[in-house]
């Protein structure tokens, strides 16, 4: 019997780097945001800024996602 | 040649209604986490879920080719032997349903298979050693890693967005929900609905009608995506108010590190090589995420009950569609008697499913399932009264019960 081990442990490494990657990037993202309320100036610019580079990020994963089921 | 085509168009018609109950069964495995953490209406949560499975249908067919050229000899194999399997299958979905535990679907489909198969051509036909490594190891390594990213992803998202305010997280947590359950959503009409017409193209080719290692054809691939898109609109309410409010208390920050790693472990899992269970990653990362936050409880009699399923799951469908095929082989009386048993029982589910309504208006309602657990059990045991197949109906529940009796090593499984 060949169980495929390899398989298994890649799924699992690519899963949970995957997984928590994107939850952190849209969370920086909601915080990023949050901070446009809080701060002034350039500092808000940055955050909002920041806050769409990660939510950006999390878009591709998902057209990457679509793609890898289209495929 | 009448009777001939005559069992291949039941056979057809019992996939579909599979694939119907696939999709209602399967709907909360996108939309239960959505759902109880209110990001989107229910009703609303299962259209859009049963039109990403309608897409995701059409998507590929590469799953459908591993069912219908891999896992049991296609030279033993007889339509009733098809019709059998999913005799057992339809029956095991329909129970899980009704005591709203999310078991998964493609388990009870080859669980009905095996069965039939060596109820048919011993148990020469059947290919252990893929059983282990594509059945039993993906059912205990799919919640694992699903769970596990889960519990990361939350104790993460809970640490990084505590100084965030409400509106921005509310409104953030909600669009990330649905992106991520839309995503699962696909990728469960790709991989089930192709499980069915896997299965009708493997009933064609056994019937002669297709030639070998045939791709589906169009109808089927329609037929089946359309059947899987209105069994998810119909919503199994009763699984998706145990996978979103029974097994913990989901928070959207919970729900959306839960769905994003378990729509990550989907495809993951399906790209890697190593096909893992919808069913048993959605669970898995819900009570991940349940276990990721402060003070965030599992209800760990559920789990259980939950696991016992799915130990069950296999063995059940395979007794049932064994006993099916039995009754088959005694010729074409054999295969109606099958066929008005399921319709009978499946009434009978129904039935007793009315007793305690479970729909959109009420599946956020928590409440002790423990009670309607058993006694849907207790209603369902006995066999419909003044039944044409009682001798049958009498022995399925039966059935199910040896395996629940000596069940240490399927519920390790």
């Amino acid at each position: 019997m060949h169980i495929d081990w390899a398989a298994l442990g890649s799924v699992f490494g690519v899963s949970l780097v995957v997984t928590v990657a994107l939850v952190a990037l849209f969370t920086l993202g909601i915080a990023g945001l949050s901070k446009k309320e809080s701060a002034t100036g350039a500092s808000a610019a940055l955050a909002v800024a920041g806050a769409y580079a990660c939510f950006a990020a999390c878009a591709a994963a998902v057209a990457y996602g679509i793609s890898l089921i289209v495929a | 040649m009448e009777s001939f085509s005559l069992i291949l168009a039941i056979v057809v018609v019992t996939a579909l209604a599979f694939d119907f109950t696939n999709g209602f069964h399967d709907t909360a495995n996108a939309m239960a986490t959505t759902i109880s953490t209110g990001a989107l209406k229910p009703k609303v949560a299962v259209a859009m879920s049963a039109v990403l499975n309608l897409v995701g249908a059409f998507l590929s067919i590469e799953v459908a080719n591993t069912i219908s050229k891999g896992l049991v000899d296609e030279s033993g194999i007889q339509p009733e032997v098809i019709f059998a399997a999913l005799v057992g299958a339809i029956l095991w979905n329909l129970l899980t349903w009704l005591v709203g535990l999310p078991s998964s679907s493609s388990h009870a489909l080859m669980g009905g298979l095996i069965g039939a198969t060596i109820a048919s051509a011993g148990l020469g036909a059947v290919h252990g050693d893929v059983l282990v490594t594509k059945v039993l190891i993906p059912a205990v390594a799919a919640p694992l890693v699903a769970g596990i990213a889960a519990m990361i992803a939350t104790r993460l998202t809970y640490a990084l967005g505590r100084n965030a305010d409400d509106n921005t997280t509310s409104k953030g947590y909600r669009a990330g929900q649905i992106a991520s359950a839309g995503l699962v959503s696909l990728a469960h009409g790709t991989n089930d609905a192709q499980k069915t017409m896997g299965i009708i193209t493997l009933a064609l080719v056994a019937g002669g009608s297709i030639a070998p290692d045939s791709d589906p054809p169009t109808w089927v691939i329609l037929s089946a995506g359309v059947a899987i898109a209105l069994g998810t609109y119909l919503g199994g309410w009763r699984i998706i108010r145990t996978m979103g409010k029974g097994l913990t208390d989901l928070q959207p920050q919970q729900g959306f590190a839960a769905q994003t790693s378990a729509a990550t472990v989907i495809l993951a899992s399906s790209h890697l090589g190593f096909s893992l269970s919808t069913t048993h990653s959605v669970s898995g990362s819900v009570m991940g995420a349940g276990l990721g936050r402060k003070h965030g409880v599992v209800r760990w009699s559920t789990a259980t009950r939950m696991f016992v399923a799915w130990g069950l799951t296999l063995p059940a469908a395979a007794l049932v569609g064994a006993l099916a095929e039995f009754v088959t082989s005694f010729g074409a009386w054999g295969t109606g008697l099958v066929a008005v048993f399921l319709v009978a029982s499946s009434a009978a589910i129904w039935v007793v499913s009315r007793r305690e309504v479970v729909d959109h208006t009420n599946v956020n309602d928590t409440e002790e399932p423990a009670g309607v657990v058993t006694t849907a059990i207790a209603a369902v045991t006995p066999p419909p009264v003044g039944h044409p197949a009682e001798d049958l109906a009498a022995s399925v529940p039966a059935g199910q019960e040896t395996p629940a009796n000596s069940s240490s090593p399927s519920a390790v499984a």
